[in-house]
């Protein structure tokens, strides 16, 4: 076993924050740590990649500007042929999950995703993943397996800083035509809110069970001088803009407080929800994940509570 | 034109949890299943798909899973779904890779024009089985799928990758392809109770699959995460909750 190999991870020219995490992971497992960067014009990520823990920088070229998974598969696999690394290490992203679990199941390799926390034991590495609604967290490891590639959880590391002094290589690989093309990004369209201003969030998610209760909310919110958020199945279903959506694939949000009804804990909620606001969580469900990053929480009916808190602030 | 559609009857904890006595995995007797609501999104965008192009082919349903799990593929049938395999397996395992290799077996020979996934399982939230599946099948694949345009003179299909922040890849992919279908790209139909009873009538057709040869992780034990030091549980009725959400609404924006 050989170090670690991290895949930094970039959009429209900027590196994405998980990459500098997926380093402080590494630095933890133990180096010597390099960082793939594979781009059109890779010597743009060489400067903000150079932090501290980061051993080397391998720079491959690629066609496209913007990511190809047929393109990252081919390209760290080359790169594991070369290396030997004992860990490759990626981000639990969209763009992760196009082509990780591809490369370990054609090379073999142990494997694991949404990982938040590693230890190091005697006999290998322990890495804690959830499951069950997040209700449950395992161990896993990886027996007899010589290389081990995990996809860690953005956010679950703090990312690494203070200037380092890697060594830069280039590496040039030779890749088949991609299968899977990429055409364009489009953005999401501007919203008529903008809940990430909003210091007071009272934030609804399917335990609200209908759309006809929506406008009790609106008016709640309104009342307790808070802005209505939503999560996702609220904007699935049509009843609300994406706009209003906290979460992984909606908005990053950092109210002072966060007041969440019927919201299970979701971990592509809760990765839209920042700093060091006070949640407050109401479920019935008293094993609901909320109930692990809440600060303060209450199993009662949420219509009940939503009923008296509406006479309060009337 | 043939769509897989590969299914997860997934579990569903109630508030209260026990383990089995190797403490491995969750017992059980302790959790409801259901269909995964990706996968829910992912045979209706199969049927959707057949529709637009004029009702010919085949929509084929595969999971692996016990005996319990026909009730999944007996949902999809109900939904308009043709056929169902179940690929029983000798251990359960959430595996990623070892369930995408269990499924390629069984696809493998059915010739596919497309595969569809969801992006996850609820109860596990790995969201690799279809990418570790298009590996075992070798074909490209797709993952994060709001929207599909399948142009079957050309055998293409224009997709829209959702990613972090909304912001949508557009992306062209040459099929055969796996697909990994996101909520919300369509609202799953209701079956009528009369396909429902209909459904139950339609033969599911059983393989099965070594478990173990090939695999990701290994789970060393579950257990019940402790809550975080400093959260606090508001006691007392509707009444005095508010009365506190309240107080502590008050004090932190103050
Ligand atoms: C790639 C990807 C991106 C995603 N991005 C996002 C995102 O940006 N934002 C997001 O929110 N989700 C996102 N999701 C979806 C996420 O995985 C969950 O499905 C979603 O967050 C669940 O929403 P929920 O908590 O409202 O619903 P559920 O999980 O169904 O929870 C409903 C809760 O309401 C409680 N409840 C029911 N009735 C009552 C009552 N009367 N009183 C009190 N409580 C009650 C239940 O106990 C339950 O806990 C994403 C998923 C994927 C795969
Ligand atoms: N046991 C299974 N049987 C059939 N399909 C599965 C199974 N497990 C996972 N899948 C498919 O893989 C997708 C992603 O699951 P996961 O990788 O576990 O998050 C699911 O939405 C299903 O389409």
């Amino acid at each position: 076993m050989n170090g670690t190999l991290v895949v930094a991870e970039h959009l429209r020219g900027e590196l994405r924050d998980v990459t500098f995490e997926l380093v402080a992971a590494a630095a933890e497992i133990g180096g010597p740590v390099s960082v793939a960067v594979i781009a059109r014009d890779p010597s743009l990520f060489t400067d903000a990649l150079s932090v501290e823990g980061v051993d080397e920088i391998v720079t491959v070229q690629a066609e496209a500007e913007e990511f190809e998974n047929d393109v990252y598969q081919q390209v760290i696999e080359a790169l594991i042929e070369d290396r030997g690394p004992g860990f490759v290490l990626l981000g639990f992203t969209v763009n992760g999950m196009g082509y990780g679990p591809a490369v370990a199941a054609k090379l073999g390799l142990g494997f694991a995703s949404d990982v938040f926390r590693l230890s190091r034991e005697e006999d290998g590495l322990l890495a804690r993943r959830a499951f069950y609604g997040a209700k449950v967290h395992a161990e896993v490891d990886f027996p007899g397996k010589e290389r081990v590639l995990l996809m860690l959880r953005p956010g679950a590391w703090a990312p690494a800083e203070g200037r380092g002094d890697p060594t830069i290589t280039d590496l040039s690989v030779q890749v088949t035509a991609p299968r899977a093309r990429h055409l364009k990004l489009v953005d999401p369209p501007a919203g008529d809110v903008d809940i990430t201003a909003a210091d007071f969030l009272l934030s609804i998610g399917r335990g609200i069970g209908t759309r006809e209760e929506i406008p009790r909310f609106e008016a709640l919110a309104g009342k307790m001088g808070a802005t209505l958020s939503v999560s996702r199945p609220l904007v699935d279903a049509g009843w609300m803009t994406n706009a209003r959506q906290v979460g992984q694939s909606g908005k990053t949000v950092r109210p002072k407080v966060y007041l969440a009804l019927g919201i299970s804990g979701a971990v592509q909620h809760l990765a839209g929800i920042k700093g060091d606001g006070t949640i407050i969580a109401v479920n019935t469900d008293p094993e609901a994940a909320i109930f692990g990053v809440a600060r303060y929480g209450a199993v009662v009916d949420l219509f009940e509570v939503a009923e008296a808190l509406a006479e309060l602030f009337a | 034109m043939k769509i897989v559609v590969c299914v997860k009857h997934v579990a569903v904890l109630g508030d209260e949890i026990r383990f089995t006595t190797d403490e491995r995995d969750v017992d059980e007797d302790y959790y409801d299943r259901t269909l995964n609501e990706w996968d829910a999104c992912a045979a209706e965008e199969a049927l959707r798909i057949r529709e637009r192009l004029g009702g010919e082919g085949e929509v084929l349903v595969v999971t692996v899973g016990g005996p319990s799990a026909d009730v999944a593929l007996q949902r999809c049938l109900a939904m308009g779904a043709d056929r169902a395999v179940r690929i029983s397996f000798d251990q359960t395992v959430h595996d990623p890779i070892a369930i995408g290799h269990a499924l390629s077996e069984a696809i493998v020979p059915e010739q596919p024009d497309l595969v569809l996934v969801g992006v996850q399982s609820s109860d596990s939230v790995q969201g690799s089985t279809g990418t570790a599946l298009a590996q075992f099948l070798d074909l490209p694949r797709v993952a994060v799928v709001k929207k599909v345009e399948y142009d079957h003179a050309t055998r293409r299909a224009t997709c829209h990758r959702e990613l972090e922040g909304g912001l949508v890849d557009v992306v062209e992919v040459d099929t055969p392809a796996v697909l990994a279908i996101q909520t919300g790209i369509n609202e799953p139909r209701y079956p009528t109770f009369r396909a429902i009873k209909d459904a139950e009538r339609k033969e599911i057709s059983l393989v099965s699959a070594a478990g173990g040869a090939v695999s990701g992780y290994h789970v060393r034990r579950m257990f019940v995460p402790p809550k975080p030091e400093g959260a606090e549980m508001l006691d007392g009725g509707p009444a005095d909750v508010a009365r506190r959400i309240a107080e502590i609404v008050k004090e932190r924006l103050a």
